[in-house]
């Protein structure tokens, strides 16, 4: 129940904001999630914003994982 | 690293026939957490790793749901056991939570707004479309932030929202109730099933009942918290525990942290999804939440009244409080006849030990909670054929 997806923030009026994900368009609303800014992706629950993603630390978690799993494949 | 070369990509590796179809090639956070190659390399080490059985608990029906879907069990070794745990709140919501919306459907003013998922809960007098069939006006809403709008729009009618959930669910309920306020709605209610994670870990560990090596934390429900809750499992009960997100590639490597911990005998709260999760939580979430609930004693459908695990709305909040509407329910939490819900949801059974599993009670006909709801063992083990 508690499913939240990724979405990227469009447009941003008031408490309210449009977010995207794969072409759906959805008005979400910011009370929990100060300093969004458009552009920003944030994780959605029940049409509210409950964090705003880091892409740093994707990106960390891919490249640390992608090194254990090259030295799966070299071994 | 002690990991063996990736194993080809033959019939075990299903994963590798998902259909990747994102529009944005570069988006990060859908394909390259779903990629087929990551998901087969964490498994091997996962196999390869792995030093003896462990029983792993995944305490959210996210996860469960996780490991179902994306076939994730067949690439595991069956020394690794999952247990699924409380964390649907669908599931764990009891019996007398029910007879309260019973109540306030007898209403004929009142108008009930509620996820789809409440919807075929069967309760010891049918379920909420059984009240829609006679008569109640029942809405189905995406988002608290929805039902408060239909309040805001009749005024002559007293809209209740359902609210249940997790640390995940409770702040919106919270921002919805002080938004309420901030627009002076007077025909808008809440019935308050929150309910908090940590305590029934607790009550769950110290249980005995299910040996657990080390738990999959619930990454929406730490979004908020943060790692702060759960340190009580690794730091007094020496349990590993890792916080961890929902993709496959997530799910897998939680695993796998949770495996190194105890090879290296350790345990310590650990992130994997820090895309998402900050130690720290999301701090503003947690005050409006403390702000507008406090904890209270609550019963949990399987696991009994469990000390201040529920969320109530404070006395400062009261007339958003639907409970007012209605006098008090004293109804035992559990008396559906042969549901073993109770025993599931502890992790000592599986559904398929269940006498009325998929010929009785089936997701069209429930009997039980766990087959109700979309995340409940019972109906994730139906419709994936476990
Ligand atoms: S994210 Fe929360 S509501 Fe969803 S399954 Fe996990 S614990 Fe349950
Ligand atoms: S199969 Fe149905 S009746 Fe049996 S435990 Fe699951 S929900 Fe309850």
């Amino acid at each position: 129940m508690c499913l939240a997806v990724p979405m990227k923030v469009t447009q941003i009026v008031g408490p309210n904001c449009t977010a995207e994900m794969s072409g759906i368009t959805a008005r979400v609303r910011l009370d929990l999630v100060p300093d969004v800014r458009v552009g920003d992706y944030v994780i959605v629950h029940a049409g509210y914003a409950i964090q705003r993603l880091d892409e740093q630390e994707a990106l960390e978690t891919l490249s640390l994982l992608d090194e254990l799993s090259a030295h799966a494949a070299e071994e | 690293m002690n990991c063996p070369p990736t194993p080809p990509r033959n019939s075990l590796c299903i994963v590798s026939q998902w259909n990747m179809t994102n529009p944005d090639p570069s988006d990060i956070y859908f394909d390259s957490f779903r990629d087929p190659d990551r998901v087969c390399r964490l498994a091997a080490c996962i196999r390869r790793e792995l030093a003896g059985p462990i029983t792993l608990m995944e305490v959210c029906g996210t996860h469960t749901m996780s490991v179902h879907r994306f076939g994730l069990r067949d690439l595991l070794p069956t020394e690794l056991k999952l247990l699924s745990g409380p964390g649907c709140p669908v599931c764990v919501t009891p019996n007398n939570y029910y007879e309260q919306v019973r109540l306030l459907a007898q209403n004929r003013d009142v108008v009930l707004c509620s996820f789809g998922d409440l919807l075929r809960v069967p309760g010891r007098d049918g379920s909420l479309e059984d009240l829609r069939v006679n008569g109640a006006d029942v809405r189905v809403v995406y988002s608290p932030a929805q039902a408060l709008e239909f309040a805001l729009m009749d005024p002559l009618k007293k809209f209740v929202f359902l609210g249940i959930g997790f640390e995940t669910t409770a702040p919106l309920t919270a921002a919805v109730i002080e938004s309420a306020q901030n627009e002076c709605c007077g025909n808008f209610f809440v019935l308050s099933g929150h309910k908090i994670m940590p305590p029934p870990m607790r009550a769950l560990v110290e249980s005995g009942e299910v040996a657990i090596d080390g738990f999959l934390c619930p990454g929406h429900v730490s979004v908020i918290t943060g790692d702060a809750p759960y340190r009580f499992l690794a730091e007094e009960k020496g349990k590993p525990c890792v916080i961890a997100g929902f993709e496959p590639v997530d799910v897998l490597q939680g695993l796998l942290m949770l495996i190194r911990q105890r090879n290296e005998r350790r345990s310590a709260v650990e992130i994997q999804y820090t895309r998402a999760v900050r130690p720290e939580g999301n701090p503003k979430a947690r005050e409006l939440m403390q702000r507008v609930f406090c904890e209270s004693d609550d019963d949990w459908r399987g696991l009994g009244r469990i000390p201040l695990s529920g969320l109530r709305i404070r006395e400062e909040y009261v007339a958003y409080n639907a409970a007012q509407l209605i006098p008090p329910v004293e109804i035992p939490p559990e008396d559906l006849s042969g549901c073993i819900c109770h025993k599931i949801l502890r992790g000592i059974a599986l559904p398929n030990e269940c006498a009325l599993f998929g010929e009785i009670c089936v997701p069209d006909r429930p009997r039980g909670a766990c087959m109700a709801s979309q995340e409940g063992t019972c109906s994730i083990y139906y419709r994936y054929g476990r």
